[in-house]
């Protein structure tokens, strides 16, 4: 009888590869719930029990609770506000077809390029320059700068192939602009409305460098956890809340993934 | 009541895009309850004039009534008139009947009136049982009939489509010229349609405007317009037609005598517009089915001209040849009708033959 390879080491050791990979890239990340929950303060093998009580003590934390607000303000204003912007910006862009679009296009994407260390110190640079006080303020404006490349493209890829017809017919059948845009526009654009409005908060709410550089005496829920490294002891909770901000993410993101593919396709299927 | 022959007037309509005149000094008249057509190749402007009627395009200069009402400024929500777009547009995020119901939402009905008219528009195109159908789960022909629904719904003065056949497979849009025209005859609505397709314009249209470069050129009913074009372009474009330079040498008893070179001395009757004065170079143009094929010489007294046959297809019902004439550089055109199976003669390309025309078959054009 022949010998086989079992079948994860066939076809030329890729699946070994991808495997590995899955491995390197998400178990260290799954160490965080894992150990947020061991009763001891180090992080070792073997685990020591388990507890509940970084849990509680993060809930206690008033530190942490008013970062968590902190951050809450900055990631909501910053995803409405980069949302309005993306959502015109992309109309624009879907819409009319006007000289330098293409490289007007590439640099609203820069910003998602820059180093954020290089665009944290132009920030401060300027901001001290024009003599702003570094706040909660600084930190939702340089947010807004980097979340509403995002956000424009989030609604581009829902507005592509908008047809403008069909706002005419609207028209045509005796609707306003405004009810127009009520009826027929923002239904349509609905989708990638959610879905930009949630990944801009999520990219705020997770954001570090740039508050790291621009904020005041208020500190993001980042920050915090950057200042709360110092005291080994504190660690298990900052493992904790790593763990709920790290299911909040993953939930949040998945759920504007599915709102954003979910909703109705703007062009029919082609005829056959 | 008397139907109104200027129910749509336009006056000196001109539209331009930067230097582009795309749709230039159109005046037109269209009667209550006509079919119309806009026929013109890409680009003569027949979208733009279209837009203008239903208030999306707004017009340099010029007016626009209908119904004796001045529209040249009304905004597109308020006119009389709805419009079926060439792609239909329509509403995705709409199942079939709420697409249909969409324009009555302002005119205050009840519940149960809107959805009594629905039904009976949705039956007037025969869609029925396709009500909750949502609009990816219809085709194409379906579409166009739910974009048709949605503006007969309103009770418009005047529908306007804008090639509402072009995005149809060819059987089922020489079923639907039939359909469109009978729901016309039915409703009894004033049709402007545009078309490019000069075949569709001639089986639905009760008169067809003839657009070249944002002008209209030709207004007339589809046999006028095949049988008396008023220019050898509206000649050319709508069917095809050999083209003969020709002078005028007199004229006669009403009748105008051109000399039409290899053609010979032939007296005609003068175009509409006025006599072409003596001097004044002209076209003949003849149609291929009116000329006639022979081997032998004609009686004197016929029109006639002797070529050499250099291509012969045999079509089906029809066969088609061309034939060379010593003096011209395009062979001429010519086509029969396979009516009986002898018909069909083995003719020899290369061989001598013989084209006759009745007189009437020759039309005289401005050149
Ligand atoms: N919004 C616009 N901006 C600039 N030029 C335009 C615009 N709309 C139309 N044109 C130009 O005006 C002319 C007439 O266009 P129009 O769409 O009316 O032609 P059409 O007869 O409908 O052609 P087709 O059969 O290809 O649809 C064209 O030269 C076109 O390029
Ligand atoms: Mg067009």
């Amino acid at each position: 009888m022949k010998f086989q390879l079992p079948s994860w080491m066939r076809g030329g050791g890729l699946t070994t590869y991808a495997v590995l990979y899955m491995v390197f890239l998400y178990v260290p990340v799954l160490f965080l719930p894992l150990f947020s929950f061991n009763d001891g303060i180090y992080i070792a093998f073997p685990l020591k029990g388990f507890t509940v009580k970084w849990y509680e003590a993060m809930i206690e934390t008033e530190s942490l609770q008013a970062a968590l607000f902190n951050s809450i303000r900055v990631a909501a204003s910053v995803s409405i506000i980069s949302t309005i912007l993306g959502v015109l910006a992309a109309r624009a862009f879907t819409r009319y077809r006007f000289v330098g679009r293409k490289p007007t296009l590439g640099l609203l994407a820069l910003p998602l390029v820059v180093p954020g260390i290089i665009l944290g110190i132009a920030l401060l640079i300027m901001a001290n320059r024009l003599g702003i006080p570094l706040s909660l303020f600084t930190i939702g404006a340089a947010h807004v700068l980097i979340a509403t490349p995002f956000a424009t493209f989030v609604m581009i890829s829902r507005l592509e192939g908008f047809d403008s017809n069909l706002e005419e017919a609207s028209r045509d059948l005796g609707e306003t602009g405004w009810t127009t845009f009520w009826r027929v526009t923002f239904p349509l654009a609905l989708p990638g409305i959610v879905a930009s409005l949630l990944l801009t908060f999520i990219e705020s709410f997770d954001e570090f460098i740039l508050a790291f550089f621009l904020s005041g005496t208020d500190a993001t829920l980042p920050i915090y956890i950057w200042s709360q490294l110092r005291f080994p002891k504190r660690l298990p909770v900052v493992l904790a809340l790593g763990a709920c901000i790290l299911l909040f993410t993953v939930i949040t993101v998945a759920f504007a993934e599915w709102v954003r593919r979910k909703g109705v396709k703007l062009t029919p299927k082609s005829e056959d | 009541m008397e139907k109104r022959s200027d129910f749509v007037s336009l006056r000196d309509v001109s539209k331009h895009f930067g230097t582009v005149r795309a749709v230039d000094g159109v005046s037109l008249d269209i009667a209550q309850g006509e079919f119309f057509a806009l026929l013109g190749p890409s680009g003569c402007g027949k979208t733009t004039l279209l837009r203008i009627l239903g208030g999306f395009e707004a017009s340099n200069s010029g007016s626009v009534h209908i119904d004796g009402a001045d529209l040249t400024i009304e905004p597109a929500n308020q006119r009389p008139v709805n419009m079926v777009f060439q792609n239909y547009a329509i509403f995705p995020h709409m199942n079939v009947r709420q697409n249909i119901a969409y324009g009555l939402r302002k005119d205050g009905l009840s519940k149960a009136e809107i959805s009594q008219r629905v039904d009976e528009a949705v039956a007037t195109v025969k869609l029925e049982g396709l009500g909750d159908r949502g609009s990816h789960e219809i085709s194409g022909g379906q579409r166009q009939r739910v974009a048709l629904a949605r503006a007969l719904i309103k009770h418009p003065k005047v529908l306007l489509l804008d090639e509402p056949l072009s995005a149809l497979d060819k059987n089922l849009r020489e079923q639907m010229r039939v359909e469109l025209r009978a729901l016309q005859q039915k409703v009894g609505i004033t049709f402007i349609f545009v078309t490019h397709d000069q075949e569709e314009a001639l089986s639905m249209a009760d008169r067809i405007a003839v657009m070249f470069e944002g002008e209209v050129r030709q207004v007339d009913t589809p046999a006028r317009l095949y049988e008396a074009p008023a220019s050898r372009e509206v000649a050319a474009f709508i069917g095809s037609m050999n083209f003969f330079d020709a002078s005028v040498v007199g004229a006669e008893g009403g009748k105008i005598i051109v000399d039409a070179g290899p053609l010979g001395k032939m007296s005609m009757a003068p175009p509409e517009e006025g006599a072409p004065v003596k001097g004044e170079a002209v076209t003949v143009g003849i149609r291929p089915e009116k000329l006639t094929l022979g081997e032998a010489p004609p009686s004197a007294g016929a029109n006639a001209i002797k070529g050499k046959l250099t291509a012969a297809s045999y079509l089906g019902e029809r066969n088609h040849f061309f034939v060379t004439v010593d003096g011209m550089d395009e062979p001429i055109s010519v086509a029969s009708q396979n009516s009986s199976p002898m018909d069909h003669k083995g003719w020899s390309e290369g061989g001598e033959v013989w084209l006759t025309w009745e007189p009437a078959g020759a039309r005289l054009l401005r050149a």
